[in-house]
């Protein structure tokens, strides 16, 4: 506890170019760079595998690798290929870790659809693509999110590597903190990354009610 | 009219689901395609929407070959019905009926305007028309599968199986529904069941079809009773050929006699029963206006002195048929049917029972 107020109560840590605030701007920034490419990809690609049964396998080996690799073994790997000094080696490893979440989950969704629902949708009269973001999409948007909300958690959590190599982010204050047994600074700063990744999950709540329809938030 | 022109499904496999098939669902009549799993009957039903493509053979809307018309707006033009209604769950009700309006790119003040209308028709309230699919019963699912089927009227409704997932009780009152619906409508009708009653019940014609996608009968549903054309439809037509030709006679020609001392009616004249020294003996009432002869044996058979009672559509005893008069209008019938079948034209639209009271 006295680590947490050593931490928070420091008027130091709250300015300057690694106080608090630009940390979690810099953590944010990595994060959502990484998220969104990842999500750009994934959600896509889960929607059409999803919608023509075509290329599943992508599917499976996307889950599989995204438990085998080791993120923090990806990022040295990525280091030593084009070395250090650009944003690269810590947003390629975030993408890889953010991608199987969405793709799994997108492609779940659409699959688990009712063949009855499918069906029926072709036999009124829709053409394939209104089938896909008219019916297909709509239903499996309560799956889709919840890959999304896992991807953005664990992508805000595991930013923190990217102290590893000089970049900033909150993972500084675990690191250096460490380095320099300022045992407070590690504290402070796993609690703020806890905060930011609590802080998603409400984010994806509210944006859950937003956007999906009461039809089928309550079937799931 | 839809027309079936030697039409033969094939799948890669080598399974022939549609074996050589010829028929013809006239306009503005009921046509259901009846027979056990594996004879093809869905298969042939999809051939019509495109759902499925034939391998050869033609199939004509009126005289224009479904498989010159591209399928979406082939489907469009064209009502489906399927068994488990298949609504869309992020759709509110209002919005899912409206389906096909929106598609043919009505604008959705019209759209939503039809589906109040086609609520009202298939007897939902137009509370339900802001809920949710999950929030509705089998039954009212249904209901809401065919008014979306009906939404942009098309002349033409294809129903797979609609009501075989709800209950008995309420899959009956959505037969009779339909059947109200259509002598509105007149829509041509395509209807698939496994179930022998329903196609008795519903159809105009019935196509009976034995595995392998062959058509073993077609016919009249009294035609079918009396003369079916081989073993196999004899098996599948099941037991009481016999009482069930008889829902296909009206009532009407029956012979009424005066309303006897011991029938206790209410002040309006409704029947309460028959007089006895234990109290009230039930009885059973049939309406000869409207209901079969099948009705009116089914009431006397709930009365214990054998005689039914013809009651007026609001209930009030008319007149009563003896045991005597309904045994001669059955023998009179027996010897008529050796001369020749009852025309269609000549079904009764009725249940098939008596209504039997306490």
């Amino acid at each position: 506890m006295n680590w947490l107020i050593d931490f928070f109560g420091n008027a130091d840590n709250w300015s300057g170019p690694d106080g608090i605030p630009v940390r979690i701007l810099e953590h944010l920034e990595f994060s959502a760079a990484a998220f969104l490419i990842a999500a750009v990809i994934a959600v896509p690609l889960g929607l059409l595998i999803g919608h023509t049964g075509r290329g599943a396998f992508l599917v499976v080996v996307s889950a599989n690798t995204a438990r085998a690799l080791p993120t923090l073994g990806l990022l040295v790997l990525v280091v030593l290929l084009i070395g250090v000094g650009t944003v690269l080696p810590v947003l390629i490893p975030l993408i890889v870790l953010a991608i199987p979440p969405i793709l799994v989950n997108t492609y779940e969704g659409v699959r688990g659809i009712d063949a009855d629902l499918r069906d029926a949708a072709y036999g009124m009269g829709l053409r394939g693509h209104q089938v896909l973001f008219q019916v297909l999409t709509p239903s499996a948007l309560p799956l889709i999110l919840l890959g999304l909300r896992l991807s953005a958690i664990q992508v805000v959590s595991t930013a923190t590597v990217a102290a590893f190599v000089g970049l900033g982010g909150l993972g500084r204050f675990i690191i250096d903190g460490l380095a320099t047994k300022a045992y407070s600074d590690v504290i402070g700063g796993a609690v703020l990354i806890a905060l930011l990744a609590l802080a998603v999950q409400l984010g994806f709540t509210l944006l859950n009610r937003a956007v999906v329809s009461p039809g089928v938030r309550q079937v799931r | 009219m839809i027309t079936f022109e030697d039409v033969t499904k094939r799948y890669p496999d080598g399974t022939v689901a549609v074996d050589h098939l010829s028929l013809q669902a006239p306009t503005g009549a009921i046509t259901v395609l009846v027979g056990p799993s594996g004879c093809g009957k869905t298969t042939s039903l999809r051939m019509i929407n495109r759902m499925i493509d034939a391998t050869s053979g033609r199939i004509l809307l009126d005289d224009q070959d479904v498989r010159a018309i591209d399928p979406p707006t082939l489907r469009r033009g064209i009502g489906y019905v399927i068994q488990q209604a298949g609504l869309f769950p992020h759709r509110k009700i209002v919005d899912n009926v409206a389906t096909v309006p929106y598609l043919l790119g009505w604008d959705k003040k019209k759209a939503r305007a039809r589906a109040m209308e086609l609520l009202e028709l298939v007897g939902l309230d137009a509370k339900l028309a802001n809920r949710y699919p999950f929030q509705l019963s089998g039954g009212q699912q249904q209901r809401v599968g065919v008014a979306r089927a009906l939404a942009a009227d098309p002349p033409v409704l294809l129903m797979d199986e609609p009501f075989s997932a709800v209950d008995p009780i309420v899959r009956a009152s959505l037969q009779d529904e339909l059947l109200a619906l259509q002598s509105e409508l007149n829509k041509t009708i395509v209807f698939v069941t496994h179930d022998i009653d329903e196609a008795i019940k519903l159809g105009d014609v019935v196509a009976v079809l034995r595995v392998g996608g062959h058509l073993a009968q077609m016919a009249a549903p009294a035609t079918l009773l009396s003369e079916p054309a081989d073993d196999f439809v004899r098996e599948f037509l099941g037991r009481d050929r016999g009482i069930r030709r008889l829902s296909f006679v009206p009532a009407k020609g029956v012979r009424l006699g005066p309303l006897p001392d011991d029938l206790v009616v209410d002040a309006d004249g409704r029947p309460l029963g028959w007089r006895s020294d234990g109290g009230l003996l039930p009885y059973g009432t049939f309406n000869p206006e409207r209901d079969s002869l099948r009705a009116a044996l089914d009431a006397a058979l709930l009365s214990p002195n054998g005689a039914a009672i013809a009651a007026d559509g609001d209930g009030r005893a008319v007149g009563v048929v003896t045991r005597d008069a309904l045994d001669d209008v059955l023998i009179r019938y027996a010897e008529k049917s050796l001369e020749h079948e009852p025309e269609p034209g000549e079904r009764v639209a009725a249940d098939d029972h008596g209504r039997a009271e306490p």
